[in-house]
């Protein structure tokens, strides 16, 4: 199915690393596209009112960005079979300068049998992790 | 606090949602996906699926149609200005492809306290116009309660 050869895969193998830069403009898009308009997403003032640091990026904006790192490895979006993350941290998103998530992909477990992979994902925005336990499952 | 008795109910399906191939690739750029599979039908077809798929995330859009159910239902006692995304994963049979009509049931799979906290874990399952499940999506939500 794909070009990846299972065999040749280490636990630890890093498979591809990103830089994602979310602006207002990125949290505007995705509210559209996605139907999510909180106002946490794009309003400085409700954003305040409710405790937050700033305006935030969606959870489900960096969980789909993120993601994009096992599929750019594999090369079809369809092969990840299984996906999940959990919210550990928000990610502040500056009105001029935006917010810079990094994402690093790693293999964490090989199932050879099935010819699955796991890819363990990092996010780290402003030298802090923003996803926990954020794991693709690739169906080669 | 969220009514712990609304653990195990189960919402009616939802209204059929057609995926339109413009929509998911509104959806991939925002998500900045630049696989060819979400955004080129000739390199979909090529790969074996009917028009463009969309991304893994794209199911949330079916999903939010069920939660918003939820968090309008009085029984459930869910106060929106409350919540917090807590974690999301979606487990899929396969890919969904532009062209889908599809339907989600939403289950209440677990209400539990933390101190002053709710903790609530939604399982919903999205089924193509065939009934054949296409995606099982489960988001578990934080209520904050009174500090």
């Amino acid at each position: 199915m794909t070009h990846i050869n299972i065999a040749t895969l280490e636990v630890g193998q890093e498979i591809g690393s990103t830089e994602f830069l979310l602006t207002r403009d990125s949290l505007v898009r995705y509210a559209g596209a996605s139907g999510d308009f909180n106002q946490i997403h794009y309003r400085d003032d409700v954003a305040a009112a409710v405790g937050l640091p700033g305006v935030l990026a969606h959870g489900m904006l960096t969980m789909g960005a993120a993601v994009q790192v096992a599929v750019n490895w594999v090369g079809n979006a369809g092969a990840i079979v299984d996906y999940q993350v959990r919210f550990t941290k928000p990610v502040v998103v500056d009105p001029i300068n935006g917010a810079v998530v990094v994402v690093t992909g790693k293999v964490g477990e090989i199932d050879a049998e099935n010819n699955v992979v796991r890819v363990d994902l990092e996010a780290v925005f402003a030298d802090t992790k923003v996803l926990g336990k954020a794991q693709a499952r690739v169906q080669l | 606090m969220v009514n712990p008795n609304v653990q195990g109910k189960k919402y009616p399906a939802t209204d059929p949602y057609l995926v339109g191939r413009e929509k998911i690739r509104e959806f991939a750029h925002a998500v900045q996906s630049t696989n060819p599979m979400n955004l080129d039908v000739f390199a979909a077809q090529a790969a074996g699926y009917t028009d463009v798929i969309a991304p893994p995330t794209f199911a949330v859009v079916i999903q939010e149609r069920s939660l918003s159910t939820v968090l309008g239902d009085p029984d459930a006692d869910i106060d929106f200005s409350r919540v917090v995304h807590g974690d999301q994963r979606f487990i899929h049979a396969r890919p969904i492809v532009a062209g889908d009509e599809l339907v989600s049931e939403l289950e209440v799979s677990s209400v539990k306290s933390l101190g002053a906290h709710s903790m609530v874990t939604f399982e919903t399952k999205i089924y193509d116009a065939t009934r054949e499940l296409v995606c099982t999506a489960i988001s578990t939500l934080v209520v904050r309660g009174d500090e």
